[in-house]
């Protein structure tokens, strides 16, 4: 177990390769419930919302999900986060946001301090309630069985409030694996009960649970930015490569303008995935080079249990991010090959 | 070799300690303890022959899916022999931590390293404490 920004989690329940194969090929189950938990309530939740995303949350269907970055009037990234519009089954909805949680104080402070004379209060749930993914290939079939919808009918990225082993819970088809899979968000009392139901059918399929060991090790291979990472207050939403994300026109928030000048920026460094010759990682805060010359930097790696390559995500300058560019990273004082590769590095068949 | 017969680093690696033509020679490796908490194991760096290590100095690295972990020497002294069938067979760590899965011998330049070796019951009472 380790500290996880407040939370004491596992990194791995026995081995973080066979947790991530397992996810891979049947289902794993992840307690997810530190990530942080807003309910909004009030008066156009989703202009107030607009206002601080990346992306276009106004005018959002009932359903649905997006995922978007949060900036600072820098255009520097303060938080990833996925807003919900769900429904209710007495017809009515809310808006709701997950955030990071080494991130949630900060970005609850962050909204709250914008409201300005928008009449929305925001309300943290997250020690109140649980949040539980259940990803892989077998993932929804497992979970259609205990709720009241398989989560296979709902769309990627919508939801809805549903019931899982008869207890009201939110079920979404979202994931940060790469696989096929759902997230359950339920009262913090019954979340026991769903969990230790879920697992056990999980375990018969040749599923099981998996810690943060796997959870990195999986986003990495799917080429999701982790934040602390590929993500910081250090780096403009322009140099991600998350264009889906960002939403310009006809809209202002909070870091568009500092956004659109960064990405005609041409000295600003991009994300992109370097893959590498023989099994060693280059892990957080090696250097890239071109003959020599510092062109990037590493912002994290592992050997991809799947891929059964090493693999990394880093930023580099513009100019040298061409599909099978040959770089040399620097691993501790020791050379290693690399070429950059397009994202993801892996995509389910 | 068995695990009681062995000396122990706080760093988990162990050493046993030979006589070769009038020169001792450590065969030092990782204990079974601290395999089972890297657990995962991909990738093992390892000095060349010939290389000079310092006891408490790392002399080689072992990565894990989760991290990177430097190996110290237990011994100051010259990397005489390297398993050299190691680093493409790590399962054998797993398998066998404390024969075949040595990893390097070091002929020791001094013997002052080994006093602060712990013998196998201490170590493992470190372990314990460990956790």
């Amino acid at each position: 177990m380790v500290d996880f920004a407040g939370w004491s989690m596992p990194v791995q329940y026995g081995s973080i390769i066979e947790e991530h194969t397992q996810t891979r090929t049947a289902a794993g189950i992840f307690d997810v419930s530190h990530m942080g938990r807003f309910y909004f309530d009030g008066e156009n939740i989703d202009g107030f919302l607009d206002t601080l995303t990346t992306r276009r949350v106004a005018g959002m269907n009932v359903g649905r999900i997006r995922y978007s970055l949060m900036t600072n009037e820098n255009g520097t990234i303060l938080d990833d986060v996925l807003v919900y519009r769900l429904g209710k089954p007495d017809g009515s909805d809310f808006y709701m946001m997950v955030v990071n949680a080494s991130n949630r104080d900060k970005i609850a402070k962050w909204i709250t301090a914008k409201l300005g004379d928008h009449q929305v209060t925001l309300n943290d749930r997250t020690t109140e309630t649980a949040m539980i993914a259940v990803q892989g290939p077998k993932a929804n079939e497992v979970v259609s069985e205990f709720a009241t919808l398989n989560p296979a009918d709902l769309k990627y990225y919508t939801g809805t409030v549903t019931e899982v082993c008869g207890n009201e819970a939110i079920v979404t088809r979202t994931g940060y694996t790469g696989e096929d899979g759902c997230e359950i968000i339920c009262e913090g009392g019954v979340a026991d009960e769903i969990c230790t139901k879920i697992h056990e059918r999980v375990a018969e399929l040749g599923g099981g649970p998996a810690g943060l060991g796997a959870r990195d090790t999986l986003r990495l291979e799917a080429a999701m930015p982790l934040y602390g990472h590929e993500l910081s207050e250090e780096i403009n939403a322009a140099q991600t490569d998350l264009g889906f994300a960002m939403n310009f026109k006809d809209r202002q928030f909070s870091g568009r303008k500092a956004i659109l000048a960064a990405k005609k920026d041409e000295s600003l460094p991009v994300r992109v995935g370097l893959e590498l010759e023989g099994r060693r990682a280059a892990r957080e805060n090696c250097d890239i080079l071109i003959d020599g010359e510092k062109v990037g930097y590493i912002t994290s790696g592992t050997f991809g249990p799947t891929l059964q390559k090493a693999i990394s995500m880093g930023y580099i300058n513009k100019k040298h991010t061409a599909a099978g560019t040959q770089v040399t990273i620097d691993i501790r004082g020791k050379s290693a090959s690399a070429k950059i590769v397009g994202l993801p590095f892996y995509s389910r068949s | 070799m068995s695990p009681e017969e062995l000396l122990y680093a706080e760093t988990h690696e162990w050493a046993f300690i030979a006589e070769d033509g009038g020169n001792k020679v450590a065969t030092i490796g990782i204990s079974a303890h601290a395999i089972e908490q890297l657990t995962d194991l991909v990738y093992m760096d390892l000095p060349a022959v010939g290389t000079a290590v310092t006891a408490g100095e790392p002399f080689g690295e072992v990565e894990s899916v989760k991290a990177t972990s430097d190996l110290y020497s237990p011994v100051s002294g010259e990397v005489v022999e390297i398993n050299e069938t190691l680093p493409d067979n790590l399962e054998i760590l797993n398998s066998d931590p404390y024969v075949q899965g040595w990893i390097i011998k070091v002929k020791l330049s001094d013997e002052e390293s080994l006093g602060k070796l712990l013998a196998h019951a201490d170590y493992e009472k470190q372990c314990g404490e460990d956790g």
